[in-house]
């Protein structure tokens, strides 16, 4: 007799918990031949907010994790990710990526995790500066994380799409409220489980589904979010995050490259603050000019 | 000048600038390498804050105006100022930065005149500063690659710029400067109330022989800021100014693919430490918050001081406001000029009628102000609650509120509790203590024992509602590149 096979509840990724919306609701959808996928979540505003609550909680202490120690974490998902290889190619195929596809997907997926661990304790240390001021001041810049960064995930590109974007966000220091693909979400889905069982702290990444053009206006005039990464806009809703952000003045960085293939360290510098300390330098010649 | 009252009684001989200047009775627009009359024939008056005298008056800068300025920034953008070679451009750059400091004392007094701040100031800081900002630049023209590893430096094209009237030559500066070391072209509006030496600075521009249209100053007010930023060809918008309006500028951009820059305003906390070097502290305070009158961004506009040296702090910065010289700007003793306009005079004025209505403690040095211009005395505000509104909002004036506090974590905490994030400062004997704060407090700009200080080459801007992007330094020419992401 053939066995039952026992199917997945998707759930949503808030605060290190694994709990279904708030709302109730659900939307159904389609993978490769128009089969169904499952009841993915929809996320709602109250979802949202609860995350950024658990977003904001941790920030501060990721934040000041020293980087070798964010470093190690993000080396860890790329352990966790690799073990769980056959379960996101299954997972890009049902979202209709060829075998040879997903494959390659995934490989560069766990190779973008071992990347952007590399940097999370080098790009201060290339990017930041020491000012030559005309002065006798010691000066100097350096990069510190926005704090809570909320993310619309790119649409197509389910896996490696969704880590391109994400890891740079982390890698820095910040926390972030993730919307995953609508219409491929079930990949970002089974990376909350990895990201659960990878030292990764609860609530350094959230992760929601649900329908982008009605979370977009709470996403982006939520006041207690520092800024906004999106992929794959419309011209109408980069206009309404653009027109929307002006309230608490977010950040917005609209990635115009395709985060699954563009490694760089430049999206990790694009949610830092610079901050510039200045200390006077006190001279022998005067004693006590040094203030 | 004002008369001292108070300790020490004794008075400056006046001493004022007497440096002759040339001011034209009237100024065109400065568009495409020519003196432009604006297209409506309106013109409107500069006065000058401290006496109240007119001095020229300038043209009133319509759609049409801003249109003809946008169209020769892109024809001198695409004829000749792209195309150019990062060296030839960074010679130009050059030469405007010698001729300003070959001029710098006429533009000094006419900064002083126009806008009302002291002579010390504009001749010792705004005016050699600005021209160290086109000297910093220009040797980055040809070095771009250099700044931003494994990304093209490419040029974004025509950039419209808005700029205060608080130091309205060295935002000129500042925004022009690395606009032109990136390869862009500029149309640039001074404030109203302060156009003289933008006007001043595109004479200067004119004699290093910049090509036509690469740079424009059109003059006018918040209209004419308004068309240049929503100009359909401008490609880049740079604003300094009020974070009210840098929101709306946010705003009625948002549809379309314009670089944004805003450098907003500001409420710094000035903290003072139980160990910190009290007498210096205490000049740092009053640099932070009556150098230029308060009209400063980044103005130390809240001061708070530990509970146990509270009393001592505050016996010292009032005598030393004592001390005060306020009067003539030109005067090279004045230590606190005029307020910039009788519209920023009013602000102020209501700001400390709340503060006293608001049950805080106001202390002003008695001081005989000049009959004629306009003018306030420094203030303090004692006894000032976390909620009151002279410690939340930016006031934009010579008033200080004065908070205090037990423990380093409760003064991390009241720092950060504002929407705005420009700057701060920390004083301190104890160097892991300094770096605890400074690195904890949320700003773009930290000084440690001391305050308000600037340079080219170390970048400038804020956090949170104090606007975004970084202006100086190597960070700054990011503002002006199309870095792909």
């Amino acid at each position: 007799m053939k066995r039952i096979e026992v199917l997945k509840t998707y759930k949503l990724y808030i605060g290190g918990k694994f709990p279904r919306t708030e709302s109730g609701r659900y939307y159904t959808p389609e993978g490769r031949g128009g089969k169904v996928l499952g009841n993915i979540c929809q996320g709602s505003r109250k979802d949202f907010r609860n995350a950024v609550v658990a977003a904001r909680s941790v920030a501060g202490g990721w934040g000041k994790r020293d980087p070798y120690n964010r470093s190690q974490i993000l080396y860890r998902i790329a352990e966790m990710l690799e073990g769980r290889a056959a379960q996101f190619e299954d997972e890009l195929k049902q979202h209709g990526s060829t075998a040879a596809a997903a494959r390659k997907e995934l490989q560069v997926a766990v190779d973008q995790c071992i990347y952007y661990a590399g940097w999370c304790d080098k790009y201060q240390q290339t990017f930041s500066s020491v000012n030559p001021v005309a002065s006798a001041h010691f000066n100097f810049s350096v990069y510190q994380p926005m704090g809570v960064v909320a993310v619309f995930a790119p649409e197509k590109s389910a896996l490696a799409g969704l880590l391109g974007t994400i890891l740079p966000i982390i890698a820095g220091g910040n926390a972030c409220v993730v919307l995953a693909s609508e219409s491929k979400p079930l990949c970002a889905i089974t990376l909350a489980e990895v990201l659960a069982t990878s030292d990764l702290p609860g609530g350094v990444i959230n992760i929601l589904t649900g329908n982008r053009d009605e979370l977009l206006d709470n996403v982006s005039t939520h006041m207690d979010v520092n800024a906004i990464v999106a992929s794959d806009l419309t011209d109408a809703h980069k206009a309404a995050i653009k027109a929307n952000a002006t309230h608490n003045l977010k950040r917005v960085i609209i990635r115009k490259e395709d985060p699954a293939k563009s490694e760089s360290p430049y999206p990790i510098l694009a949610t830092q603050e610079i901050k510039t300390t200045w200390h006077p330098i006190e001279s022998s010649i005067a004693a006590g000019s040094g203030y | 000048m004002a008369k001292k009252k108070s300790s020490p009684d004794w008075e400056y001989a006046s001493a004022p600038e007497t440096t002759a200047v040339n001011i034209a009775k009237r100024y065109d627009h400065f568009i495409n390498g020519k003196w432009i009359t604006p297209s409506n024939k309106k013109y409107f008056a500069t006065t000058s804050p401290s006496t109240g005298r007119k001095l020229s008056e300038v043209a009133e800068g319509s759609k049409k105006d801003v249109d003809t300025a946008v169209k020769a920034a892109r024809a001198a953008y695409n004829g000749v100022w792209g195309k150019m070679s990062g060296r030839e451009r960074g010679k130009y750059i050059y030469r405007i930065a010698r001729l300003i400091q070959e001029r710098a004392r006429e533009f000094a007094i006419i900064e002083t005149m126009d806008g009302g701040k002291p002579i010390r100031e504009s001749r010792d800081i705004d005016i050699p500063l600005a021209a160290n900002h086109f000297f910093y630049n220009a040797g980055w023209a040809d070095k771009l690659e250099y700044a931003f590893p494994n990304m093209p430096a490419k040029s974004l094209g025509v950039a419209g710029q808005v700029i205060p009237w608080n130091f309205p030559f060295l935002m000129a500066a500042w925004k022009i400067a690395p606009a032109l070391a990136t390869g862009n072209t500029v149309v640039l509006k001074p404030a109203e109330t302060t156009p003289l030496t933008a006007l001043k600075l595109a004479e200067v521009i004119a004699d290093a022989g910049l090509p036509d249209g690469v740079v424009n100053i059109v003059t006018g007010a918040g209209e004419t800021g308004a068309a240049i930023v929503n100009h359909p060809d401008v490609d880049k918008v740079a604003f300094t100014g009020s974070t009210g309006v840098g929101k709306l500028i946010q705003e009625s951009v948002a549809g379309a693919d314009k670089k944004v820059t805003l450098e907003l305003g500001g409420k710094a906390a000035n903290i003072i430490l139980e160990d910190a070097p009290i007498d210096q502290a205490v000049e740092g305070v009053v640099n932070g918050i009556y150098f230029n009158q308060g009209h400063v961004c980044c103005a130390g506009s809240r001061l708070f001081v530990q509970e146990n040296i509270y009393d001592e702090v505050m016996w010292k910065l009032k005598q030393r406001m004592d001390t005060l010289v306020i009067g003539d700007p030109l005067d090279k003793n004045t230590d606190v000029g005029a307020i910039n306009s009788k519209e920023q005079l009013r602000t102020i004025k209501r700001y400390i009628k709340e503060g006293v209505k608001g049950g805080a403690d106001i202390y002003q040095p008695e001081c005989d102000l000049p009959t004629k211009g306009n003018w306030c005395p420094p203030t303090v505000f004692t006894n000032v609650a976390q909620s009151s509104i002279i410690a939340k909002e930016e006031i934009f004036g010579p008033v200080l509120a004065v908070q205090t506090f037990r423990t380093v974590s409760e003064v991390i905490e009241k720092a950060n509790n504002t929407p705005y994030g420009l700057s701060a400062g920390v004083w301190c004997d104890k160097g892991s203590r300094l770096f605890q704060v400074t690195g904890a407090l949320d700003a773009g700009v930290v000084w440690g024992n001391t305050f308000n200080k600037f340079d080219p080459t170390s970048p400038f801007g804020g956090f949170k509602e104090s606007g975004y992007g970084r202006e100086g330094g190597l960070h700054g020419l990011g503002a002006y590149l199309d870095l792909p992401l």
